[in-house]
């Protein structure tokens, strides 16, 4: 589904702050993975997901998704192929415009947008069917303005609408991180819930060791802009987060992991 | 109370300003609060929606085609400043600024279209007694179909028709969307770029069809009739929305709140002329106008925030 081939990307060559964010990544993910990808800061988690979501070209390597090309396709063109939560529950809606607004936004990803009306009168109870999913009681508020709602509200709303047309490929980018632990649990319930329904190729990063462990059927740990670990299968279900601390020293030859990631 | 009496019956031809540069106005409310940038093109735009009718005009063509001709050189307009933006890379202001700049040239040789002897021209006369205008201000008292104002209004209500349609379409919705969050709507498939310089062509039609109305409504086109005009349209927005900003809450009257924020300016600068300022000093007393209402909001938030009690109700709705 995604292929991802030797991609490298230098953030300010040639000045005091060159920063090699990604040094040579290759990923495979098939049809219905649900990768978690863990890291420290710095490791290229986010930047791994920015190149697969086009915010900027990368510097070598190719990208493509359900066997497109895209390497050369700008943002808000691989956003056909592509539903995205970010780690900044403010980033994923306009908060300006109503819950239905934003909703049948999503609807229209990676269509023409022509001088059709942009919301039809038969969307709304679809959109109000699916709000209910959240259960956080917003498919009585369809016309509210997203700026109202809370920070948790946004971030599950951005994740009904990054699956309202089923993407080939979800990104969710430590969507739970800016979150109260109790929210985040909420908000990661059902993003499990939607992954599930559509059996949605994810890439999910996440801070937390546990939840890498408790979710998905594949891990994935960066290190230097590069893939240290790379567990899945049944290998994957017996995991217990000091296994996944011993492999990730003996893969690095580094012990930074527990400071930076159990801390984290 | 003499004072007084001369605002009163200087009335009818502040409400005809008001309207033309009401229509100005809700251009900058495109650009300024739908797509959040604060487009400099329209003191040049302005002028040039002016220039491009009153050149037609007297040239003899059609005060309706005129029109048109203006509306389209505003969205050339709209377009330069929109692909210095986007795909030079150039920052909005910037953009807006260096359009504004080259439009100056540019509306001085407009002018002398058509002229053997000059060149360049910084004004160009366009007088009801030779002409067939749309609108003139020698007019506004009479009661009947050729009052200017019955025009005005039309036109006002079909340019906020037209856009209330609009920004209802998907097209719409997705402008609105760029403004709104740049990042939501790429991430929706939104080319940002794309909505940008719709919204700046969109925005500086508007502009160039209150220039030309403007060109005919006072009798000519100068070449500084746009001086200051981003200033007066974000007066209008301004004023509109904060005198009616918790009333009109639909799309549509907020459009239309930019045309009453514009009538108002213009009942104030009649009022302070009438005491005593020369027209000269509206450029300060615009500047000053704009400055306290965007300080207003600030410092409310700033110095004077209240406590917010907790609404009981609302406690559920909080994840």
């Amino acid at each position: 589904m995604l292929d991802v081939k030797e991609i490298r990307k230098t953030f300010n060559p040639g000045t005091v702050n060159e920063k090699t964010a990604l040094a040579g990544v290759s990923l495979t993910l098939n049809d219905g993975d649900f990768v978690t990808v863990i890291g420290g800061n710095g490791a290229g988690k986010s930047t791994l997901l920015n190149a697969v979501a086009g915010v900027w070209p990368v510097d070598s390597g190719s990208i493509s998704i359900g066997g497109a090309d895209v390497t050369k396709l700008p943002e808000h063109k691989r956003a056909r192929y592509i539903g995205r939560v970010f780690q900044d529950p403010m980033m994923g809606t306009a908060a300006t415009m109503q819950i239905e607004e934003n909703m049948a936004l999503a609807a229209r990803r990676g269509r023409r947008r022509t001088l059709r009306p942009g919301i039809g009168r038969d969307e709304r109870e679809h959109y109000r069917e699916m709000l209910k999913i959240l259960d956080l009681g917003l498919e009585d508020r369809l016309t509210s303005k997203v700026g109202l709602l809370s920070g948790g509200q946004r971030q599950a709303l951005t994740l009904l609408m990054a699956a309202l047309r089923k993407p080939e490929l979800l990104l969710l980018d430590e969507h739970t991180a800016a979150l109260d632990p109790k929210t985040a649990a909420k908000v990661l319930g059902a993003t499990e819930r939607i992954v599930q329904k559509d059996k949605l190729t994810t890439l999910m990063i996440t801070h937390n060791m546990r939840d890498a462990i408790v979710h998905g059927n594949r891990l994935i740990m960066m290190y230097e802009g590069r893939i240290a670990l790379d567990i899945s299968g049944e290998d994957k279900k017996k995991l217990t987060v000091e296994d996944l601390l011993a492999r990730f020293g003996q893969a690095t030859g580094s012990d930074e992991a527990d400071d930076k990631l159990l801390l984290g | 109370m003499d004072v007084l009496l001369a605002f009163v019956n200087s009335l009818p031809n502040t409400v005809g300003q008001g309207l033309i540069w009401g229509i100005m106005a809700i251009g900058v409310y495109i650009t300024y609060r739908i797509l959040d940038v604060a487009d400099l093109t329209v003191d040049g735009s302005l002028a040039t929606g002016g220039a491009v009718c009153a050149l037609l005009i007297s040239l003899g063509a059609d005060p309706w085609l005129a029109l048109l001709a203006a509306v389209l050189a505003g969205m050339a307009a709209g377009l330069a400043t929109g692909l210095l933006h986007t795909v030079c890379g150039i920052p909005a202001i910037l953009s807006g600024i260096l359009t504004q700049l080259a439009l100056y040239s540019v509306n001085l040789r407009i002018m002398a279209v058509g002229d053997a002897k000059a060149k360049t021209k910084s004004t160009l006369a366009v007088s009801v007694d030779k002409y067939d205008l749309l609108v003139t201000s020698r007019y506004i008292r009479k009661v009947d179909l050729t009052n200017p104002l019955i025009l005005l209004a039309a036109l006002t209500v079909v340019a906020i028709a037209v856009l209330y349609w609009f920004f209802g379409t998907e097209q719409g919705s997705a402008l609105r969307a760029t403004g709104s969050n740049g990042h939501m709507a790429r991430a929706q498939g939104i080319d940002t770029n794309w909505s940008k310089v719709l919204g700046l062509v969109v925005s500086n039609a508007l502009v160039a069809m209150s220039g030309a109305l403007l060109a005919q409504y006072q009798g000519s086109a100068t070449i500084d009739m746009g001086r200051g005009a981003i200033v007066i349209g974000l007066a209008a927005v301004i004023i509109g929305e904060v005198l009616l900003g918790g009333v009109f809450i639909n799309f549509a009257l907020k459009l239309f709140s930019c045309v009453v924020g514009a009538v108002i300016y213009y009942a104030v600068i009649t009022l302070v002329l009438r005491l005593g300022l020369e027209t000269t000093d509206l450029k300060l007393l615009t500047a000053l106008v704009v400055a306290v209402f965007l300080t207003i909001p600030y410092w409310k938030g700033r110095y004077f925030s209240k406590p917010v009690r907790p609404a009981k109700k609302e406690g559920s709705a909080r994840a």
